[in-house]
């Protein structure tokens, strides 16, 4: 064996066409291996990269992190007051709704409850459910997404989230880049970046199918926001706040998903 | 018998040959581990399933079971592999003129059902090849490439389906193009087995040239002899 490697490789004479054949593959497949080393390797340093900390269910790799933050610079620009999710007859909507999670709803709801807006200045406003109820109301059924991959379509009913912020002088606030909410008990909080935010269809809900919300649908407010997965569609709100830096996320944070999800 | 060592492959075709393997393979499996979360088709019919995908013991085995957020990171970042793999294949095809002897030509159809009952043994002899491939690998290695621009498409419907609403519409609706999409991959996989399959059977020759770029055409010793001596 060893002597045809040194015959095809260092003689100085003309090969015959079985060891120029020879000669060929042995050259072709060191690279193929070559390459196929690399690329397993590369493989393998990706598969082994630290996930992030913090998290007991989190798979995400700063690395891959990297990624789903450059995915989201990649396809923000598509996002379009123009497009609006498309509205369906509110006959095909689904009754009852599909309920997926009661994370926040663990807790028995305050019969004082309020929404705390918390301002640039510090300020907390409390905002009960009666004076929401005061600003324009808009319905729309639409296919309502999950990031688990099913979808239904949806009748909802509530307050534009960019006229709420405009009724109650949130200017400064509308104008920092990203919006934070969370459950009263702080066991579920979203954040979500301001173009999404003020999506015309981004609603502060206080209805579905024409009937105030029912408790494990997030009574007595939540949030729709059709250019997101459902995950972002946070019930019962019982925080509101602002900043320019990303506001914290449950399913980014804690379980490694990506976290603009804009759809 | 003479030998000759004759191109078959160029190495662009070899590179997006290899390259699109284990990345397929990745967005596959990531799309697995994605699927699992809604996992809701079968085949059946009324309340009969006959196939359902997938039964638990192919979650155990592959260990599919609650990656939804792992299995969304990867199958985003291979996108990008398996789109700029595939478009800067079509484009070389394109430009070089291998094309030719990719797309189905007059006769193809025709003569692809007699390159199959030729495979199965059930017909003796071959149809004539034109080019590089015969006609069922015309259609094949085309089809693959309209599957992989489907995938691309109803993926991109699935990612944004809201400011993308016009893609998604094309494809029959967002549940029909997560349908489609998955389907597509169920396509994969058969061209895979058929494609191993007959690998194996066509040899050693022909499979070094998908790494070697070559192969070794023998030549009757006869057909030499009549040359003209110097």
């Amino acid at each position: 064996m060893a002597n045809i490697f040194k015959t095809i490789f260092t003689s100085n004479k003309k090969l015959n066409i079985d060891q120029q054949i020879m000669k060929k593959t042995v050259v072709s497949f060191f690279f193929f291996f070559v390459f196929a080393g690399a690329a397993f390797w590369g493989w393998k340093w990706l598969r082994k990269q630290p996930m992030e900390p913090g998290s007991e269910k989190n798979r995400t790799s700063a690395v891959l992190r990297k990624v789903l933050n450059t995915n989201e610079d990649i396809f923000k620009g598509l996002l379009s007051k123009n497009n609006l999710a498309k509205e369906y007859p509110r006959s095909k909507a689904a009754n009852p709704a599909r309920v997926n999670g009661y994370l926040g709803l663990k807790t028995k709801l305050d019969s004082n409850w309020a929404m705390n807006v918390i301002k640039a200045n510090g300020d907390t406003l409390k905002i009960k459910l009666d004076d929401i109820k005061k600003l324009p109301k808009i319905e729309f059924a639409f296919n309502f997404k999950c990031i688990e991959g099913w979808s239904q379509v949806t009748h909802w009913g509530g307050v534009k989230f960019s006229d709420f912020v405009k009724a109650y002088g949130l200017g400064t606030e509308s104008a920092m880049n990203y919006l934070g909410l969370a459950t009263p008990d702080k066991q579920y909080y979203v954040g979500i970046d301001m173009p999404s935010a003020l999506h015309p269809q981004t609603i502060l809900c206080y209805e579905l199918n024409g009937m105030t919300l029912p408790m494990d649908q997030g009574y007595p407010l939540r949030l729709i926001i059709p250019v997101k997965y459902g995950v972002k569609s946070l019930k019962r709100i019982g925080y509101m706040y602002f900043d320019n830096k990303r506001t914290p996320d449950y399913w980014a944070d804690v379980r490694g998903y990506d976290y603009y999800t804009g759809l | 018998m003479k030998k000759e060592i004759i191109k078959k492959h160029p190495l662009a075709i070899r590179w997006f040959h290899w390259v699109n393997f284990p990345v397929l393979g990745i967005m596959i499996w990531s799309g697995l581990l994605i699927y699992w979360a809604n996992d809701v088709y079968r085949i059946g019919f009324g309340d009969t399933t006959l196939i359902k995908f997938f039964p638990k013991s192919f979650y155990d085995t592959f260990k599919i079971n609650g990656r939804l957020s792992e299995g969304m990171a990867y199958h985003f970042l291979f996108m990008w592999l398996f789109f700029l793999n595939g478009i800067a294949y079509v484009l070389y095809t394109i430009f070089s003129g291998e094309w030719r002897d990719l797309v189905p030509i007059k006769g193809s159809f025709k003569r692809s059902w007699q390159v199959l009952l030729h495979d199965l043994h059930i017909r003796k002899t071959a149809p004539p090849i034109t080019g590089k491939y015969n006609d069922a690998q015309r259609i094949a290695y085309t089809a693959i490439i309209v599957m992989g621009i489907g995938s691309i498409l109803t993926g991109l419907a699935i990612y944004k389906p809201v400011q993308l609403e016009w893609l998604c519409w094309i494809f029959g609706g967002y549940k029909m193009a997560r349908i489609i999409h998955f389907i597509l991959t169920i396509g994969y996989v058969l061209f895979f087995l058929v494609h191993i399959a007959q690998v194996i059977r066509a040899g050693w020759n022909n499979f070094r040239a998908m790494i070697t770029g070559f192969e070794v055409k023998k030549i009757k010793e006869e057909t030499v002899a009549e040359e003209p001596k110097k």
